[in-house]
This record gives structure tokens, sequence and C-alpha cells, in this order.
């Protein structure tokens, strides 16, 4: 098949993939999108698979074994798991890229084209990024999931020190490559010295911080894909656009999660919590002040209630509890109480965890509000329902400018007539700060697992 | 294509991509970000290219079992990007559906 033939089919996979992004971004025409997107990855590599003399065999076998892997890990997967996914996802892309940069420097050693210097500093960059999006991700993986690598960050003197050294080694062992292309071996040391990068960049951050790193390491897969289309020769356009697409909209939610939390991408990477630490104790702020109430009591407090807002958080996830708030909504909205769902952009483990959740749990998505749209009406919420969250509803990031997350955007639940947090103990949140909220007059805490809590007001409120 | 026409690419491509890509309904954050995880698998094209080169391109000296070093290495990229594009592609179908059914 002519070149540019070939050519202007990437063009159209290119086209479709732009206009499937852009269908994401609208409710109404996400599922088009998404299988626009598919259709231009078909085409990519059905002509791909048309472009010359291939041999099959490696290929067909490939296909085979991860689009298994792809559909069964995609269709057994539960939506709680969600983050893990999309983390792993991700860093088989980077993988991906690892893989083809070292492959097309083996070729280019094997007597094929003479090695052009775009295409070793692509190899070299395509390496480095690949691994660090592959091993990030395994480590995001890891803390999500809970296996192998702790949910709290890890951190040790000299750690940027260290990081620096790393990214500089990679770099200097890369132009050394570029310098001379037929050291094979460094590359493979490249590769292993950005893993290592990789490893400790991820496990410095801590879970709640999670939704940034993985909207980031997403950005960083389509940039390894950008940079293996510049490995191939002659560059690959399709690979370069779609790339470089991904790579953007990563940026663009990696931003939005920054500024959910009012904290800077490198404060997020390299500073995190724990700083600083003079906010009131703990025994200050809650002795003798937190009334506990029960599932019961609360039964009976919706029976004059008009309107309920849930503001889900983390906790919600970890307890599983969505279907049962999915019963309690059901509920409240046959006795003719409105129920809507605050949900902050960071909840969760990544971009949007929230709104999976209850999505799955047929919430209608209508009824989930942003942040800004509910703010300025909570004071007319009869009862505000805080179920697994913590550092998000946090009035201190209002009131007390030296607090770790002074300035972050907050739901104000202070604000609603009654506010009930169901929570298992006062345990701070991820900054490691007590919470006025759970003190304050108009709060009561329902101590207790999320999802039993739901249950049982639900069982209560049928008895009534 | 040169490396001049194939960096303009790039960088156009990244602006279309801010463009395209403004405001996210929150609502939708995942679903964004595994459909555009999927899209990049399309690293799948240069797995397939390694994978596929013949050992007569003068790749024989590294060869095993038939297959040159290079095949394998793109072999195995094969296998991460199909995993990474059909795996991505099908959650995010599953979980649009999911939003979609009571829209």
């Amino acid at each position: 098949m002519s070149p540019n033939i070939v050519n202007i089919v990437y063009l159209i996979a290119a086209v479709l993939f732009i206009m499937g992004l852009k269908g994401l971004t609208h409710p109404r025409t996400a599922v088009r999108g998404n299988l626009m997107g598919s259709m231009g990855m078909l085409l990519a590599i059905v002509v791909t698979l048309l472009n010359k003399g291939l041999s099959f065999e490696l290929i067909i076998a490939g296909f085979i074994v991860g689009g298994l892997a792809g559909v069964i890990l995609a269709v057994k997967i539960e939506m709680t798991a969600m983050p893990q996914l999309v983390a792993l996802f991700n860093g088989f892309g980077g993988g991906a890229s690892i893989l083809v940069a070292g492959a097309e420097l083996l070729r280019l050693n094997s007597g094929g084209d003479p090695a052009g210097l775009q295409s070793l500093i692509a190899i070299v960059l395509s390496g480095i990024i690949g691994a660090v999006t592959f091993w990030g991700s395994l480590i995001a993986f890891g803390k999500l999931q809970g296996v192998v690598v702790p949910d709290q960050p890890v951190r040790y003197p000299g750690e940027q020190i260290v990081k620096v050294l790393l990214l500089g080694g990679s770099l200097v062992m890369g132009v050394m490559i570029i310098m001379d292309p037929s050291r094979i071996d460094l590359y493979w040391g490249v590769v292993a010295i950005a893993s290592v990068l990789g490893i400790l960049l991820v496990i410095a951050i801590g879970g709640a911080d999670m939704p940034v790193v993985v909207a980031l390491l997403n950005s960083y897969s389509g940039l390894a894909a950008a940079a293996t289309g510049f490995v191939l020769s002659p560059p690959n356009t399709v690979l370069i656009v779609a790339g470089s697409l991904v790579g953007a909209s990563g940026l663009i939610l990696t931003n939005i999660m920054c500024k959910a939390m009012n904290r800077s991408l490198a404060n997020v990477l390299f500073g995190g919590f724990g700083e600083v630490q003079e906010s009131a104790s703990a025994d200050d702020v809650y002795g003798g002040k937190v009334k506990a109430t029960s599932p019961e009591e609360l039964a009976m407090l919706f029976d004059t209630a008009s309107r309920v807002v849930i503001v889900p958080g983390y906790g919600m996830a970890v307890a599983q509890a969505q279907h049962a708030v999915r019963d309690l909504y059901n509920l409240l909205e046959s006795r003719d109480v409105t129920v809507e769902f605050a949900v902050h952009p960071v909840a969760g483990r990544m971009p949007g965890h929230m709104n999976v959740l209850l999505a799955e749990a047929d919430i209608p998505y209508d009824r989930l509000i942003e942040m800004d749209d509910i703010n300025p009406t909570m004071k007319q919420v009869d009862i505000a329902i805080v179920l697994g969250a913590n550092d998000v509803v946090n009035p201190v990031a209002r009131t007390d400018p030296k607090s770790p997350i002074a300035g972050m955007p907050i739901i104000d639940v202070d604000k609603a007539q009654t506010v009930i947090v169901i929570k298992r103990s006062l345990s701070p949140g991820f900054a490691g700060i007590p919470n006025p909220l759970f003190a304050a007059d108009n709060s009561l805490m329902l101590f207790g697992d999320g999802k039993k809590m739901i249950q049982e007001t639900v069982t209560s409120l049928k008895e009534d | 294509m040169d490396f001049v026409a194939a960096l303009t690419v790039f960088v156009l491509a990244i602006f279309v991509g801010f463009e395209i890509i403004t405001k996210v309904p929150p609502t939708l954050h995942t679903p964004l970000m595994s459909g555009s995880n999927a899209i990049s698998g399309i690293t799948i094209v240069g797995a397939i290219l390694s994978a596929g080169l013949s050992l007569n391109d003068g790749l024989a000296a590294y060869s095993i079992m038939g297959y040159s070093l290079t095949n394998i290495l793109g072999f195995l990229a094969v296998v991460f990007a199909t995993t990474n594009a059909v795996g991505g592609f099908m959650v995010t179908h599953r979980m649009l559906e999911m939003f979609k059914r009571k829209g």
C-alpha cells in the first residue's frame, strides 16, 4: 500500500481521536465519543497491518494475549476498584513505549537505516517517560489496591536530591547513547534508572493525593506515546497526535485536581502534608463537645426534613456503601424529601471516583451537584450527611490561614441546619488535622461502618 | 515526513488537546481519563511494526528461535498496548452505559 494512503488513513484515525475526546467531555455524546476513539484505533491498526511485508505470528499472538487480558480486566473489575484499573492500564501504555523504543534501537543497530539524531533523542525520551509511567503506575496500583506498597507517603531525608540525581543520571546516560548508538546496554540502564525514579516519585505520595497522581500519569502515558511516534522512522503522525491529545487532557485534569486542593503540582509531588504541624490538638477541638447519635435518631430527624444533602468521600468507597445509599435515597425520595449529592472534585482516589460509584448505584447524575453550585444553598439544607469524607468538609480551610489545608475549597456542610457525620472514629483525615465540624453545635456523629449505619437507618425509617 | 513537520504536528496537537477539553463536567472525569488512556494505547502501531519485521531486514544477529530480539520486544509491546487499548475502551464503555441509563 502506498505510504500516502497509509498516512491518510492515519489522519482519519487522528480526526476520530480528536472528535472522540471532544465527545467524552459531554454526558450526552460520551458513549459515541468513546466508540469513535475505538474506531480510530481499529483503523490505525488495520492499515498498519496492511503496511508492508510484516510477518503476523507474533502480532496475532500479542493481540490474543493482550485482548483477552483487556477484556477480562474490563468485564470483571468492580467499580470500587476502578482507580487501580485505570492506573494499571496507564502503566501498560508506558510499558509498550519502553519496549517499542528498545526494539527500534536494536533494529537501528542491525544494519537497518542509519540512526538519525532525532530518532535517538526520541528513543531516550520514550525510555525515560515510559519507565516513569510504567513503574509510577504500578506503584499507584499497589497503593490503591493495598498490596505491597503502603498507602501512606514514604518520606526520607534528602529524597528530592535523590530524585534529581536519578533524572540527571538517566539524561547523562541518554546522551551517551546518542553519541554511541551501539550501546544498547545503556538503553536498559536508562530504563532501569528511570524506573527507580518512577517508583520514588509515586511512593512519596499519600493516598488522598492519588487523584492528582493518576491524572498526571495519564498525561505521561500520552507523552510516552507521542515520544514513541518520533522514535519510528519516518515519524508516525497518528502516534504523535493521539499521544499529545492524551498528554494535554491529562494535564488539564491534573490542573483541575490541584486547584480543588488549592495546591501547586510541585507541592503535591514534592511537598506533601506533614511539614506544617501547629494546628489545634484534637483534645482542644473535640473535648466534651462531640455529640453521638444513632441510626434510630437519624431516622426520626428525617421525618421533619425536606432537603437532604449527602457528601460522599473515600470512606463510602471503602465501606462499599453506595448501594445502601441508593436505598436511602429511594426511600427518602418516596417521602417527598429532596436528596442531592455534593461531590468534591478530589473526593476519592481518582478524578470523578464518587460519580462513578453513585452512577453504578443508579443515582441519577443530575442529583450529583458540583461544590460551587451547592455551597450557596447550604443554609437551606435540613440535613447534611457526611459519609466517609473528612478534609473536604473541614471548615478550618476557610478560617485558619496556618492550617495545611488553608484556602482549599470545601463543601460548606457546617452551614446546614443539622450535620450528621458517619465515621468510624474521630481519627483525622489525610491532612492529619482535627475537624472542628465534628464538635460543632449543629453536628451529630454517627460512629460506625458507613454501609451498616446507612442500612440500619433505612431499616428504622421503614419501621416508622 | 521530516522531523520538523512531525514536531509541528506535535505542538499543534497539544494545542488542539487543550482547546477541545476545556470544561469537563466532574461526572465525566473518570470516563474521560480511562477513555483518553485507551487512546494512548496507539503505541500498538509501533509495537506491530516491531513485532512483525522479518529477519531479512538484517535482524538475524539477535535472533532467538527464528525471531529477532526486536520481534520479541515488539510482541511484548503488542501485548501491553492491546491490553491498554481493548481494556480501556471497554471499561470506559461500561462506565458510560451506567451514566446513560438514567440520563
